[in-house]
């Protein structure tokens, strides 16, 4: 089991508030994402979870149990960290043991646990080797290999990919969805990467300001983006935004249009707006056009990437009606 | 160190440098070749560089006349244990100030480095009456006590850099894997941190086994230190030269093969930090 | 960062330490200042009492006073001027493309590892005595009548000792400082035209500068309490011409027994290193933003 709930938590170091009220009910087995821009207060909202921090005032209830003052000790909740704090003085097996040797449990019973995590990750040929010894991926699976043997209530994940390079940390992301499905144990996982975010939760908060914009499935933000901030921050490219009189004409303060939202031509077509490209990215699959659309200023499209484009060609952008998103005044979406 | 330079060049600056180092080092060459040479020898002139005749008796004889052991002891013990108890102390210290700072954190550790700039003739009159009326006066534990004191601020100045060095993300991941304080210390902290506690220990052994000010004023043949007992032998000249090397010799050259070991973390620890 | 339990037993852990410290700071120094507003002397039981200023207008009013002072900024100054500049020196020395670097530095550090009464007694025997110390030897070889450095120069004798003793210091401080100057930064200013000299005066020197600072002023807090080399040499004298104001405070408060008049001294003594102490306080505190 491992049901986590937020009642009201609020954190502040000093004179300075990181987390000003932040209540969230996250279900046992869930994989849940705190994405945002880095000092939005999802790391430390981890860290709340996890113990390290103590919260100003509110509770945090573990299984229905107030955990709001155990140390992290006492919470039985793994973590696994961006620098992947691996032991350097100890073996990669005594790595994995640690958590089991502090647990007191007999010796036997921790040579079986090790060796079967180490075979479900891959590392039994590592087991004597040191930390320093490996590559920065066979870190990452000690790091997680230490955090599955204790058999946590939940697993806590602070940026774990961001030190990886591009190919391995989608190879990584692969094997931390799997691990999910396979162990269907809770788990908690921060990235300011709304891909990672995106592909790997069942359910994503969006914080900023150390406040929760979303909370929702990765589709329902995608498609039903509470207010301008998550709009914008989910969808890569990012949303197009629009004020004034054009917004206008929507009744809206101001209107986004995805960039994979747009019918774009050559030649004038009603209700377009026109614009020169300015860059054009070839991707292969896609092509994203940079595109100056008169007094809206820089807008981004997606396009097939089979068509050409180059700087200085005049097109004519149809947004899809439909599928245009309206604000008010305050962001909020209409 | 890739600066190409003529041989010519290095072989000048090799020359002038051997020659200044020999020269900085040539009385404790001369104090190591005239604890071998016979007294009469060693105030030979015009002086012979090498001993003719090779002999131990010196050695000998300082450990008769004047019990060198029992010295080499009393320096053993005050040295090894006021380190090991200021570690004892230091450690949890460094600990604190290293992985859970305050605002007063600085503060404290100034206030703490400033006790060592309290000149020794400041407290020397009620340290020496508060030993006399307790009774520790010519004691080995109460020169370890003072030993102690007066080097724990560099004791906890050296571990608070090293332990400043280890990121605090590991003993984060101890807390959650499920490590109390105890086993936090015990298992990864120190463990990490041996290089740096070990040269703390190195440094702190020399600065205790060097000490003369407090050793002589509060010791004398009982709890004498080998710097007391060397300091004695300072009113009869003359005619024990080679003794007195031999006994000079014994009593620097433990802790000068220390030194040669330590000479990098001397650095940091003398400069508290301030140069690396 | 951490939480308030952490920060509790952080306080805890800290304890032992600041206690102990906090007692051998203040104790000893109260006591001190007591003493030194009191009659009070070991050989005369008879005398006790306030004493109001009597005791400090005694030993700073005695000539012995004004001499050790002197003695003690000479001493300091002295030791001063030749470790920083031999060690610039030798330290540039060690830095050059050499042959045994290693072995170079382990002869050089050397004697920073002698206690000081063995220090100071192969100078007095071994070096400086005018019948078999080698200077004496060499005065003879050149025909000259040998010196009796001791009675004739003690306070300079003691300088060399004590500077022979801090030379290393200062020259592995500031050649730890010299290595961390980046080849890079060297070579940069090598295509930039600078020749040796410049670079030395516009890349190293500044380079060095902090390095200099923090030898000083650790150096003039061990030398304001030089004592071991002058209880073992000359014993202050002849007269009062080789006592610093440690040794004073020494021969006034335990040698002649004034319990009085010596924390007097103490108290100056105190006084005069916490001068000091500011400034190395800055230097070292400057260094500590973490």
């Amino acid at each position: 089991m491992g049901s986590i709930s937020l009642e009201h938590v609020n954190k502040s170091f000093g004179d300075v508030q990181v987390i000003p009220d932040i209540s969230l009910d996250i279900k046992d087995g869930e994989f849940v994402v705190f994405v945002g821009p880095s000092g939005c207060g999802k790391s430390t909202l981890l860290r709340l979870i996890a113990g390290l921090e103590d919260t100003s005032s509110g509770t945090i209830l573990l299984d229905g149990v107030d955990m709001t003052d155990a140390p992290p000790a006492r919470r039985g909740l793994a973590m696994v960290f961006q620098s992947y704090a691996l032991y350097p003085h100890m073996s990669v097996r005594d790595n994995i043991a640690f958590p089991l040797k502090m647990a007191k449990l007999p010796k036997e019973v921790i040579d079986q646990k090790v060796d079967y995590a180490a075979r479900t990750l891959n590392l039994s040929s590592y087991l004597d080797r040191r930390p320093r010894a490996l590559s920065g991926g066979q870190r990452q699976r000690v790091a997680i290999g230490r955090a599955i043997v204790r058999e946590p209530k939940a697993f806590l994940f602070d940026e774990p990919l961001s030190n990886l390079d591009a190919a391995l940390r989608v190879n990584m992301r692969l094997e931390i969805t799997e691990l999910h499905q396979q162990l269907k144990t809770t788990m908690i996982y921060v990235t300011h990467d709304q891909v990672e975010a995106m592909t790997m939760a069942d359910r994503i908060v969006v914080l900023n300001a150390g406040n929760v914009e979303q909370f929702g499935s990765p589709l329902d933000l995608y498609k039903k983006p509470a207010n301008r901030f998550v709009a914008g921050f989910i969808g890569s490219p990012r949303m197009n935004f629009v004020d004034g009189a054009e917004a206008a004409k929507y009744d809206a303060h101001s209107i986004g249009v995805r960039p994979e939202h747009f019918v774009l031509t050559r030649i004038p077509a009603p209700g377009s707006w026109e614009g020169v490209v300015s860059v054009a990215e070839q991707l292969g699959s896609d092509t994203f056009l940079h595109v100056q659309v008169g007094e809206f200023g820089l807008m981004t499209i997606r396009t097939d990437g089979e068509e050409t484009f180059s700087h200085g060609d005049d097109v004519y952008l149809t947004p899809d009606a439909t599928r245009i998103y309206r604000f008010d005044a305050d962001g909020k979406a209409l | 160190m890739a600066r190409k330079v003529s041989t010519q060049t290095r072989i000048g600056f090799t020359i002038g440098a051997w020659v200044v180092a020999l020269l900085l080092f040539s009385p404790i060459l001369w104090t190591a070749l005239t604890a071998f040479k016979t007294e009469a020898e060693a105030i030979a002139s015009p002086p012979t560089f090498w001993p003719q005749t090779f002999t131990l008796e010196n050695f000998s004889a300082v450990q008769e006349r004047s019990d060198y052991v029992k010295h080499a002891i009393n320096s053993i013990i005050v040295a090894l244990g006021s380190t090991l108890l200021g570690l004892a102390i230091g450690i949890p210290a460094a600990w604190a100030m290293a992985f859970a700072p305050t605002k007063r954190t600085k503060d404290v550790l100034m206030w703490m480095l400033s006790t060592k700039m309290m000149p020794a003739v400041g407290v020397l009159i009620p340290i020496y009456l508060i030993f006399r009326d307790l009774r520790l006066l010519d004691t080995v534990h109460g020169l370890t006590i003072i030993m102690t004191l007066i080097n724990l601020p560099i004791i906890i100045w050296m571990l608070y850099t090293y332990f400043k060095e280890i990121p605090v993300d590991i003993l984060e991941a101890a807390r959650m894997d499920g490590a109390e304080l105890w086993n936090e210390i015990v298992h990864v902290l120190v463990p990490m941190a041996i290089p740096g506690i070990a040269s703390t220990l190195l440094l702190n052994v020399i600065l205790a086994w060097n000490e003369a000010f407090w050793s002589i004023t509060l010791t004398s043949g009982r709890a004498g230190t080998l710097t007391a007992f060397i300091s004695s032998f300072s009113s009869p000249q003359g005619l024990f030269l080679a003794k007195l090397s031999a006994a000079s010799l014994l009593a620097i050259a433990p802790i000068l093969l220390m030194g040669w070991f330590s000479q990098k973390q001397l650095v940091r620890g003398l400069t508290f930090g301030a140069v690396k | 960062m951490a939480t308030q339990q952490t920060n509790t037993l952080a306080r805890v852990m800290m304890a032992p330490a600041v206690i102990v410290l906090l007692i051998w700071m203040i104790v000893p120094l109260v006591m001190t200042i007591w003493f030194s507003f009191q009659n009070y002397s070991l050989i005369n039981p008879m005398m006790t009492g306030f004493a109001g200023w009597a005791n400090y207008i005694y030993v700073i009013g005695d000539p012995s006073f004004t001499q050790a002072l002197v003695n003690t900024l000479l001493l300091v100054g002295g030791v001063l001027i030749i470790t920083v500049i031999g060690g610039t020196f030798i330290a540039l020395l060690l830095d050059q493309p050499i042959w045994g670097q290693g072995i170079l530095r382990i002869l050089v550090i050397s004697p920073f590892f002698v206690m000081p009464p063995v220090a100071a007694l192969i100078w007095k025997n071994g070096f400086l005595h005018p019948g078999y110390g080698m200077f004496g030897h060499l005065f003879k070889m050149l025909g000259l009548q040998p010196v009796d450095w001791f009675a004739q120069y003690p306070l300079f004798s003691i300088i060399v000792i004590v500077a022979w003793q801090w030379l290393p210091f200062a020259t592995l401080i500031l050649l730890t400082a010299l290595q961390s100057l980046s080849e890079e930064q060297r070579e940069a200013a090598e295509m930039d035209g600078a020749n040796a000299i410049n670079r030395f005066w516009y890349i190293i020197m500044p380079h060095m500068a902090r390095a200099i600072t923090i030898v000083i002023l650790i150096q003039t807090i061990f030398l304001l309490g030089i004592f071991a080399e002058i209880r073992v040499t000359t014993g202050g004298g002849p007269g009062y011409a080789s006592t610093n104001i440690a040794f004073l405070v020494f021969r006034t408060g335990i040698l002649s027994n004034d319990i009085g008049a010596g924390s007097a001294g103490g108290v100056v003594a105190v006084i005069i290193a916490n001068i000091v102490a500011f400034f190395l306080m800055r230097a070292v505190g400057k260094n500590l933003d973490a």
